[in-house]
């Protein structure tokens, strides 16, 4: 919920309060820090941003209205800015979501989806999606080394039609596992409600040290918006 | 006196799927409390679709089954539940079995169903794991354990809902042999009714005194193990064999 908020924070702070943005930035790399996360480690993992930003690099080349030259290359104003701000919030959600991923794990963020009342059914779902990725990620790959071990080798276009009837088989497969597991989920009494271990609450410090970082930014947001930088 | 009802009693027990195959034709069965039985029959012969009778996953269409007295009725849910509860089943792949995220939550699914909370779900857990000999695994994700290991925590899971009977299907199936030796050990540990469902004969002699055949939607054959086993004719002609080199003394 803190990355929620901070990415809330950040995204809603306008783009042409530049100094903001460095402040946010600052905030993350100190999270990161305090959290003991190497920060090479942070920016290789930021890098799945990359073919999202894509797009948003092309925006001041496309646009319409006032145009400027930079080293013989025209841009456009208004595509500029909204692209710096796409690239720029872009990335601090990224970090962001990054911090969070590296000290926290499935489990635990599952957890308190949770606990801050998600509701059941979305918590099941994607704790069901967890355990069964890996299972259905090393039938994905058995099948993938069973084609293999009969010649296959995907080149091109035309061997399109195999991989899509291995991805239906893989589908069907997954869909009968699923309906195996209701059923041993019936067996062992199961009537919509999943048990939940731990019934921790969250402490007053805990809430404290969470709203922590999307705290600070708000007030570093509002800090500029009334000095008016 | 309530030693003496059977754990499992089935009478002119017969099923036809939806699409009109007919895989039971008239089972009668009856197992006492505290036997060890073996379901053994070729492929297809409908002992998964006789498993799926004990708790109510196929309703009864005619016949009737009665776990520990009680007639299992798909329509009446409050004693399904119970029957549910007294009707542990060991499915084949560990990987339908196990879906919470830790061992330690899935061993708890089932108590938590019948209704446990706190310290006492805690305690049942602790207790079906140390049957199994996997308590320090209580922690983690079932996806990092051996198949072996899974298998066990399976066999856990059911344990810790304390069954009147504990159905397992084909439990020897792709262990190694350490891991088949290590669940024989914990399956004779065990004081509960159990139903072995298998195609591993001398895993069935090793471990049940008595074994049914079933063949053709129909049981073909009762009696001791032994006495099974040793009728060359009536193995061949059910599709079974001991394995080649194995003598039964």
């Amino acid at each position: 919920m803190t990355v929620l908020a901070f990415i809330s924070v950040s995204v809603s702070t306008p783009i042409t309060r530049w100094p903001a943005f460095v402040a946010f930035f600052l905030l993350l790399v100190t999270t990161a820090v305090l959290s003991k996360i190497p920060l090479l480690l942070l920016f290789k993992r930021a890098l799945i941003e990359i073919p999202f930003i894509f797009f948003a690099i092309l925006m001041p080349f496309f646009g319409t209205g006032e145009k400027f030259e930079i080293a013989g290359i025209e841009l456009y104003r208004e595509g500029l800015l909204a692209g710096t701000s796409i690239v720029v919030k872009g990335t601090l959600g990224v970090l962001a979501a990054v911090i969070l991923s590296t000290t926290t794990t499935a489990r635990e963020i599952l957890r308190g989806l949770e606990r801050l009342k998600l509701p059941a059914v979305m918590v099941q779902i994607a704790s069901f999606m967890l355990r069964y990725v890996n299972v259905i990620s090393d039938e994905m790959e058995r099948m993938k080394v069973a084609r293999e071990s009969r010649g296959f080798v995907a080149t091109g276009i035309k061997h399109w039609k195999v991989l899509a009837t291995s991805a239906a088989a893989l589908f069907i497969r997954s869909y009968e596992r699923g309906e195996r597991v209701h059923l041993a989920m019936l067996s062992r009494g199961f009537d919509g409600n999943l048990p939940s271990l731990d019934n921790n609450k969250a402490t007053q410090r805990q809430w404290a040290t969470a709203l922590s970082l999307p705290g600070l930014a708000l007030s570093l947001s509002l800090f500029f918006l009334v000095i008016g930088w | 006196m309530m030693n003496n009802v059977p754990s499992l009693q089935i009478k002119e027990l017969a099923f036809a799927y939806p699409d009109g195959n007919q895989a039971l034709f008239g089972v009668n069965l009856s197992i006492n409390k505290g036997e060890r039985i073996a379901l053994l029959g070729p492929n297809g012969a409908g002992k998964t679709t006789l498993v799926m009778h004990m708790n109510g996953i196929h309703p009864t269409m005619q016949g009737e089954v009665r776990i520990a007295g009680v007639v299992v009725d798909s329509k009446n849910k409050e004693t399904l539940k119970q029957i549910r509860a007294k009707v542990g089943i060991v499915f084949q792949d560990p990987d339908d079995q196990l879906f919470m995220p830790t061992v330690g939550e899935d061993i708890a699914f089932g108590p938590y169903n019948m209704g446990l909370r706190g310290e006492e779900l805690n305690r049942v857990v602790d207790e079906a794991l140390t049957q199994v000999g996997m308590l320090e695994f209580k922690d983690r994700p079932p996806h990092h354990l051996s198949f072996g290991q899974r298998r066990r925590v399976a066999v856990a899971t059911v344990l810790a809902m304390k069954p009147e009977i504990l159905v397992m299907d084909e439990p020897s199936s792709n262990l190694d042999p350490a891991s088949r030796r290590e669940l024989a050990d914990i399956v004779r540990s065990l004081d509960v009714t159990i139903v072995m469902v298998t195609h591993d004969l001398p895993y069935a002699l090793e471990l049940c005194e008595r074994s049914v055949i079933l063949s053709g939607g129909i049981i073909v054959a009762d009696a001791p193990t032994r006495d099974v086993l040793s009728n060359a004719q009536l193995l061949a002609s059910h599709r079974l064999e001991l394995p080649v080199g194995f003598s039964l003394s």
